[in-house]
């Protein structure tokens, strides 16, 4: 019976709960103006509705369960004071706000909008323009950023800030955003469970997306295209990297995937299409690479440092300057069964597996590696005599680093 | 005319011309004989300014010609051996020779003179070595130049040929003009030459009339003359 | 000289081995654009081919030419002509049909496949004026090596050999020393290496120029620094403007004293 009856008290809560939640409007009209007033003025689990208008507001906090709603996008201006919006409470929603003008500071990072210590929150349809660091989310878990659009216009590094940051934050789910224009596009950094999907990430200064010291993440169909560099990951476990797009990171020191110091990672079905490095891999190990498109990269795999027990297995190979370089002759990483456009073995028991093994380190790429001045002879005649040379026997690059069972025709 | 002085030439080691020195007067013929490798060609070459000397002077027309360049245009030359760019047509060539030389006198009659009309449209690398040689005589006496100087003109010549070749030199001896020839034929040289310069080893060995080479040598034709001058050398 | 040149160029443009010359860069122009039909990379493709061929052939033709225009040029020392003049009118004679048949070989199916309107049309006129440096260079040393050797099967030797040193050799010294003093700071040696040759300075002032420049890396970068300013570019262009220069120099002084 108390059972019974504690059930109704709940489905009664839920019933009225939801009913008695209500709406506050503020707009430049009506009798509240200003949305720090239309919070404070709002209980827990009301929606304040901002109207459209633009409202020159900073340090808004939001305090309690809320759901902060824009209708027409009004434009929240913080006129570079310092920041925006500030969650403090779980439960909170943002949704539909034209947020500009965060202020700059060398020593704060002000962001446009921050989520501090709480959980379960949702940042949604946010536009946000003329900003230092855009979403920040601050030791905060079991959120959603979704479906935003965050446009910086960062020219240096010192005074830029990112887009989307997570810090110590768990289970958060980022998709659909757009970045752009900003230092790191996403950063994380100590944040694991985190699932990041659908995101397009472009002409940021530094990096598409940004790994620090989190484990166990998940980023799947993103586009990082022209950033500095995509995507870094670095002194991170078991990150799963599946079909993402990684195109046009070009640029001397720019690359599309770096990873260093990962472990246990697989990457899988991604594309790279024109960076100066497809994937630079410093000191990684246990690392799956397979069916990925490597198509028109200066360097499709560039290896430095030790790299223990990789697997390169089903991916193309297509039309890049160097398909792999490697600086040591160490090496126990496997490459099997990838198609490689350079091949030119042939397949006497059609198969469709090559019957000489391929052999992916050109020797220029190996003394490129070594003294990189050399680099300066690039498509000189001289080195196409002495790959072709080592290509026919080779005498300096590793002799066991070869993909013996070359794919005849490119997965498709 | 011409005027050369201790003109000395070296080719390596090979001492060519030691210490020439000459005067060559206008209006007359001068034959310049020599057996081979004596240095005639390089003594035409040198008055060409082909051959730079190493030391000495040569004055043409009272000018130094160190350097000079302006004084060939006095100078119709007769090369020994007729190379022409072969892929050249002959009317092409001699229109080429007079607007190099910014000359536009006619060399029809010429062209008449050794029946080349039919030859004109032909390449000069399809020419024999005659009718080669012929071009090269057209070349050389269009122009009224107040010296000619010919190496070995009566090479490859049909014998109607060098008789034309022989009233043309008297010609332009007839104008007034002066000539240096070289020969093998003495024969051809008793012919024409009023003068006849013997050099031996770079040396004039013999600077005379014809009349005075006979008298010195007491022979009848020029042949005989010049083998008595060798021989005296020999013995001398 | 003008005559001369007149008289050389007029037999060049007429000769069989101009019209092959012609022809396959013509081929060359239009197979590759018909391939990928794209200018840009035409560029490249076209730069790996220059920076070899050119040379190649202006030096091959530069001492076929002096040596078969021997009678010719005999012909016309007993003529009232500098003789500098019949030297150089030569020269500019086949470098200019070698010039003009790069210029016109490339630039035609360039033109045809919409060059004026690409962005790639300054990358290519800097092939083409490389490509004529190129030419007047290697015709330049190649008559310098054919009026210094009478014997033809000498001066052919000596021309491919040159070639090949500048095209290969120096590249494999050049590395081997990149290779040997790699503790040491190295790029100023080598940016005055690579402005030494001008194959590679060519080379060099292309790669630059091309997306393809973001390879060089770090190295590309100090380049760039360089070659990439205005002063690097009028440097670049001076020294190779002084590698046509000085043999040209040379050549006249030679000319001068020769018997022939």
């Amino acid at each position: 019976m108390v059972r019974v009856s504690s059930i109704l008290a709940c489905l009664l809560f839920l019933f009225f709960g939801e009913a008695i939640a209500e709406t506050v409007t503020i707009c430049p009209s009506c009798p509240i103006k200003s949305i720090k007033e239309g919070i404070s003025t709002a209980q827990a689990y009301d929606t304040v509705l901002v109207k459209k208008g633009t409202y020159y507001e900073h340090d808004i906090v939001v305090d309690k369960p809320l759901t902060l709603k824009g209708e027409n996008y009004p434009i929240i201006d913080g006129q570079k004071k310092g920041e925006i919006i500030k969650i403090t409470s779980d439960h909170v929603t943002i949704d539909g706000l034209f947020v500009i003008n965060v202020g700059v500071s060398y020593t704060t990072d002000f962001a446009a909008i921050r989520v501090i210590k709480s959980e379960h929150f949702t940042i949604q349809n946010v536009v946000l323009e003329k900003l230092f660091f855009g979403i920040y989310l601050e030791k905060s878990s079991h959120g959603k950023v979704y479906h935003n659009k965050i446009i910086g216009d960062a020219k240096d590094e010192y005074n830029s800030g990112n887009g989307i940051q997570l810090w110590y934050s768990h289970y958060v789910e980022v998709s659909h955003n757009h970045v752009q224009g900003t230092r790191d596009g996403i950063y994380l950094e100590f944040s694991d469970n985190i699932t990041i999907t659908k995101n397009t990430s472009t002409k940021n200064l530094r990096y598409g997306l940004h790994f620090m010291f989190s484990d166990n993440d998940v980023y799947t169909e993103n586009v990082f295209e022209g950033n500095g560099a995509g995507v870094a990951v670095m002194f991170s476990r078991n990150i799963d990297m599946f079909n993402n797009t990684f195109k046009k990171n070009w640029g001397p020191s720019a690359y599309g995937l770096l990873l260093k110091e990962i472990n246990d990672a697989k990457i899988r079905n991604n594309t790279f299409t024109e960076n100066t490095v497809a994937i630079s891999i410093e000191g990684s190990n246990r690392i799956t690479y397979k069916d990925n498109d490597f198509i028109k990269n200066g360097w499709a795999i560039r290896v430095i440092g030790a790299c223990y027990t990789n697997s390169f297995t089903g991916n193309n190979f297509m039309h890049n300057s160097f398909d792999v370089s490697y600086n040591s002759k160490l090496n126990d990483n496997e490459f099997r069964s990838n198609y490689w456009s350079n091949y030119s073995g042939y397949d006497l028991d059609k198969d469709g597996i090559g019957d000489v093994p391929y052999r992916p380190v050109k020797l220029f790429s190996y003394i490129a590696n070594r003294t990189p001045e050399t680099i300066i002879l690039l498509r000189s005649l001289f080195m196409d005599i002495i790959d072709f040379s080592e290509k026919v026997s080779p005498v300096f690059t590793p002799d066991n680093l070869k993909d013996a069972q070359p794919l005849m025709k490119k997965r498709l | 005319m011409i005027h050369i002085t201790a003109l000395h030439k070296k080719f390596g080691k090979n001492e060519v011309l030691k210490g020439i020195d000459l005067t060559i007067a206008p209006g007359k013929i001068y034959a310049i004989l020599g057996p081979n490798g004596s240095g005639k060609t390089t003594l035409i070459k040198s008055i060409l300014g082909m051959v730079i000397p190493d030391k000495g002077s040569i004055e043409v027309l009272g000018h130094p010609i160190k350097k000079g360049w302006k004084y060939r245009k006095q100078i119709d030359y007769l090369p020994q051996i007729a190379n022409f760019p072969g892929n050249l047509k002959v009317r092409e060539l001699i229109a080429m020779i007079k607007d190099l030389r910014n000359d536009d006198n006619e060399a029809t009659d010429l062209i008449q003179l050794f029946r080349l009309e039919s030859h004109l449209d032909k390449k000069l690398s399809a020419l024999s070595g005659g009718t080669k040689q012929k071009v090269n005589l057209v070349l050389a006496f269009m122009f009224d130049s107040l010296l000619l100087i010919l190496d070995e003109p009566n090479t490859g010549l049909d014998p109607n040929a060098l008789i034309q070749l022989k009233d043309l030199i008297k010609s332009e001896k007839a104008k007034g003009k002066t000539l240096l020839i070289t020969s093998h034929v003495m024969q051809f040289v008793e012919e024409v030459a009023d003068e006849v310069i013997y050099l031996l080893e770079g040396s004039i060995y013999f600077n005379g009339t014809l009349e005075e080479l006979m008298a010195a040598t007491q022979q009848t034709n020029v042949e005989h003359a010049i083998a008595e001058l060798t021989k005296t050398e020999l013995n001398g | 000289m003008g005559k001369v040149l007149k008289y050389s160029f007029y037999d060049l443009v007429r000769s069989r081995w101009s019209y092959i010359y012609l022809s396959f860069y013509l081929a060359l122009g239009f197979v590759l654009l018909f391939l990928n039909n794209d200018l840009s990379k035409g560029v490249i493709t076209l730069m790996n081919i220059i920076i070899v061929l050119v040379p190649l052939i202006g030096t091959i033709f530069g001492t076929m030419y002096y040596y078969n225009s021997k009678e010719f040029t005999e012909l016309l020392l007993a003529q009232p002509i500098k003789r500098s003049h019949i030297f150089l009118g030569q020269y500019f004679g086949v470098a200019g049909s070698l010039s003009m048949s790069l210029v016109l070989g490339l630039g035609i199916p360039f033109m045809m496949y919409g060059l004026l309107r690409s962005n790639a049309v300054f990358d290519f006129t800097l092939l083409l004026v490389v490509g004529i440096f190129l030419t007047l260079i290697f015709t330049a040393l190649a008559f310098n090596i054919a009026i210094n050797n009478d014997n033809k099967i000498k001066g052919f030797g000596y021309a491919v050999l040159l070639w090949l040193f500048m095209a290969v050799i120096y590249d494999g010294i050049f590395l081997l020393s990149l290779i040997l003093f790699e503790e040491y700071p190295l790029d100023t040696f080598s940016m005055v290496a690579t402005a030494l040759n001008p194959i590679d300075l060519s080379r060099t002032l292309i790669l630059l120029k091309l997306d393809i420049s973001a390879l060089l890396g770090y190295t590309g970068a100090v380049f760039k620094r360089f070659f990439g300013t205005q002063f690097g570019f009028w440097m670049s262009m001076l020294v190779l403007l002084l590698w046509t220069i000085l043999p040209l120099l040379r050549l006249r002084y030679t000319a001068d004293r020769k018997d022939f």
